[in-house]
Order: structure tokens, then sequence, then C-alpha cells
């Protein structure tokens, strides 16, 4: 590890250390924040009881799905607006400002069209995550090599035959960024929906613990969020960093 | 020009596709973008409109100045001190990418039910994607800017007011686009749980109701603001950029 991930390291276990701290000695009352040592024991006691795996599914699923769709359907709406120029000139300014809309307000709409339950929660992570991914995918196929075009006419390469082993190799460092994103979004949005209103899930459970005064339970949960969303986006950061690594060779 | 008539046929055939999605819709539970309109012109009239429009805007306002503020100088700190920038970038990155609702809670433990819980929960979103734009412009700023600072024995505190914040202008101002719609949203996912008003209890009490025409005349306004908001901050990240 280098000499800057160490030192991340220590810093993370000092602030921990010092909420532990500040919580055992009282300055932040129990009632308010628990001390971390009291939520992995919380966790612990969560996972071991099996009282919330079906939450746990139901939220992974949910995310699964989404980023999926998310990444497929950005892919192919990204290579369709690629290939029409006309229509990318009208899109594009519309995909730069996307972002600014709290798309989240439209979730009673999908509720309307979908129902309480997972389809209207993996919509509204879809809406979230999918924009990232059409994005990506524009900037990806934007950066093939020409010189590489050249080469698959040079081999009389067919359509699909340079699709796969020309363009899409090529593109792959910015669509793993664009899969990165879209997955980091469908967390979001999956998780917020089920925190706003739904009757399952990792959100629901942190929101219904928390109009219980359930402290213990909604801080083991919380825990446990971040802790699977940072390991979830850490591998696939590490492995985007090696593919951007690999395009500067 | 060519452009702005695309996105104008593009608008058009959104608005289409919505009506078409109202006709669908089986009994027309989706309220058509007529029906919409019309609402959002009724709400103009309705004094409790404004008071939840009002209790939204103090809140996002506030968020915005704290979270831009807050987000420049600690952006500006660690982006003055390389090992300070590469040990804290991952780490916000992460929190970046956090699902922050899970954290909303321990906000309203902390500030409890009112207005202040939702600006701190809006200053969460906003304030790391300034922090990390400003921190990586400074990384990524030409060094002959610092070595000339040093030259003319600047102060750190004089260096980063004469010389850093104006060359870093741009990137800032792109952070503070995507900062801002940030605060907004998390006003406004704030205000959907555990609140009594704002437009996003609105949204929520709208819905308990069935009274979709509100909903999404509400949803509709927001988005509307929003994109003003950021066509604003895009036109002057244009007009600054060098």
């Amino acid at each position: 590890m280098t000499r800057e991930g160490w030192i991340r390291l220590l810093v993370i276990a000092a602030a921990v250390g010092a909420l532990e701290i500040a919580c055992r000695t009282g300055w932040i009352p129990m009632t308010v924040v628990l001390p971390p040592s009291a939520m992995a024991t919380s966790l612990w006691d969560i996972l071991v009881s099996g009282t919330h795996w079906n939450d746990i599914l139901v939220s992974l699923r949910s995310v699964v799905a989404a980023a999926v769709i998310a990444v497929v359907l950005g892919f192919l709406v990204g290579a369709v607006i690629h290939a029409a120029p006309v229509v990318r000139g009208a899109v594009e300014p519309l995909l730069a400002s996307y972002y600014a809309v709290p798309t989240f307000m439209f979730y009673p709409v999908f509720i309307i069209l979908f129902g309480v339950g997972p389809g209207a929660i993996i919509a509204i992570a879809v809406l979230l995550a999918i924009v990232s991914m059409i994005s990506a995918t524009l900037v990806g196929l934007d950066r093939i090599p020409t010189v590489l075009g050249k080469t698959a006419r040079i081999m009389r390469l067919g359509p699909v035959e340079r699709a796969l082993e020309i363009s899409l190799p090529a593109a792959m460092p910015y669509l793993f960024t664009g899969i990165k994103l879209s997955v980091a979004y469908a967390f979001i949005g999956v998780i917020a929906s089920e925190f706003i209103l739904s009757g399952a899930g990792m959100g629901y459970a942190i929101a219904y613990a928390y109009n219980n005064f359930n402290n213990r339970e909604m801080y083991g949960l919380m825990l446990l969020i971040v802790l699977v969303v940072t390991v979830v986006n850490t591998a696939l950061d590490t492995v985007d960093r090696r593919l951007q690594a690999r395009l500067r060779r | 020009m060519r452009n702005a008539l695309g996105t104008a046929v593009v608008f058009v055939v959104l608005l289409l596709a919505w009506e078409a999605l109202h006709l669908v819709v089986a009994n027309s539970s989706l309220p058509s973008p007529g029906t919409t309109l019309v609402q959002l012109v009724a709400l103009f009239g309705d004094p409790d409109f404004w008071k939840h429009a009002s209790q939204t805007s103090q809140a996002f306002a506030v968020a915005v100045v704290l979270s831009t503020a807050g987000g420049i100088a600690l952006g500006v700190l660690l982006g003055m001190n390389r090992v300070a920038g590469t040990v804290a970038e991952p780490i916000l990155v992460n929190l970046y990418s956090l699902p922050k609702v899970t954290l909303y809670p321990v906000v309203l433990l902390i500030f409890g039910l009112g207005i202040s819980a939702r600006i701190a929960f809006g200053i969460m979103h906003g304030l790391i994607p300034l922090t990390l734009f400003t921190m990586n412009a400074i990384l990524q700023m030409k060094p002959v800017y610092r070595r000339s600072a040093a030259v003319m024995g600047l102060t750190p505190w004089q260096t980063s007011l004469t010389v850093v914040l104006p060359a870093i202008l741009p990137e800032v101002i792109t952070g503070a686009r995507l900062g801002v719609s940030l605060c907004l949203l998390g006003v406004l996912i704030g205000e959907m749980f555990a609140s009594r008003n704002g437009l996003g209890y609105m949204v929520m009490h709208a819905m308990e109701r069935g009274d979709m025409p509100t909903v999404l005349a509400v949803a509709l306004l927001l988005a509307i603001v929003a994109l003003l908001l950021n066509a604003v901050l895009l036109m002057l990240d244009r007009a600054w950029r060098h």
C-alpha cells in the first residue's frame, strides 16, 4: 500500500475511534449516535438472527435489476443516438442538464404506473442511472481511434465482427465508467425509494426502525448499507482505474 | 440554432409521450399534460402552496450558501496540500456515491424535526461535489501559478484569494452546478420524510390523498426551476471559461 493509503486508513481509524470515545464518555448522548462498536455488534446480531435477510435480498435484487436494465438499455440508446447525429444534436443539451432535475419527485408517478413494490423502485433507479450510461457510451464510441476502423476494413471484418472485436473492446474503459456510475446510482435510487415509501427492503427497514425509536437496529442496518456500498464501489473503482491505466499505455 | 430547434422537438415528443401514457394507463390515474398545467396555474393562486414553496426555498437557499462556501473552503484546503488531497479523494468519492438517505435519521436525531435538519441534509448532498471539483482543479492547476505566488512572497491566504481561486473559477462553477442541484434534491427528500411542510411534503401529502394532478404539477414546477437554475450556471460557466 502507498504512504497515502496508510495515512487514509489512519484517518478513518482515528475518526471511528474519536466517535467511539465521544459516545462512551457521554459527550454525544447514546440516544443520538451509538458508538461504532455497538453498531458493529448490532449488525452482527442482525446477520446472525436472520431477521432482515429478506429485506437485504429484496434490496439487492432491485439494485441488480435496476443496474442491469440501466446498463443494457443505456448502452443501446447510446449506440442508437451515436449513429444518428441529428438526434444526438437535439438530445445532448438535455443529457448535460438531466441530473439537475430532481428525478425523485416523480416517484409517485411510478407508484401509480407500477404499484407500490419493486416495479416502481426499479423504474426510478433506472431513471437515475441510465443517463450516466448513455453519456459514457457516447464518449466511449467517440474515442475509438480511427485507425482501428481502418484496420477493420483492411481485414474485411463484417459489421458484427467489427463491433464485437474492435469497437467494444476499444470503448470498454469508458463503458465501464458508465457501469460503475450506474451501479452507484442504482443503489441510491433503490435505497432512497424504499426509505420514503415502500413495504420492504433495507431502506424501509431503516425508516421503520427510526419510526419505532429502535436506534440499535437502525444503526446496525446503516452500517450494513455503508459497508456493502463501500465494498461494491471500491471493487468497481479498482477495475475502473486499471482500465483507465490501460488507455494511457 | 438548429440544435435549439432539435431540443424543442424533443420536448414536444416528450409531451406527446406523456399524453399517450395518460391515454394508455387504465382509468387514467395519470393526469394529462393539460390537466397538470391547469392545476399548476391553480396552485399559484393557493396561499398554502406559497407557504410550502417559501419553506423549501428558504431551506434550499441556506443550504446552497453554506455548502458552496464550505465546499470551496474545504476544496482549497485539501487542494493546497497534495498529501491531504490524495488521502481525502477516495474517501470523498465514496461518500458521494453513498445513498445518503440512509443517514437521514441520524441528521433528524441530531437536528430535530425542524427546518435545520433539511438544511443539513441539503448540505450533505451539495458539499462533496464542490469540494471534489475545487480540490481536483487545484491539483491540476499549472504549477507556474503557484510558483509565481511563491516568488512574490504571498501568504497562503493571499495565494488562495488572488491566484488560486481566479485560476480555478470555471471548475468551481461546474462543481457548483452539480452541488446546487444535489442540494435541492437533498432538501426535497428531507421534506418527503418526517416533515409537515415544504414542497416535498406537499407532494407526499397529495399522493396520499390520490391527488395526482398536484403531485405532477409540483414535480414539473421543480424540474423547470432546477433546469433554469442549471441553465444560468451553465451560462456563467461558458462566460468565464478561459
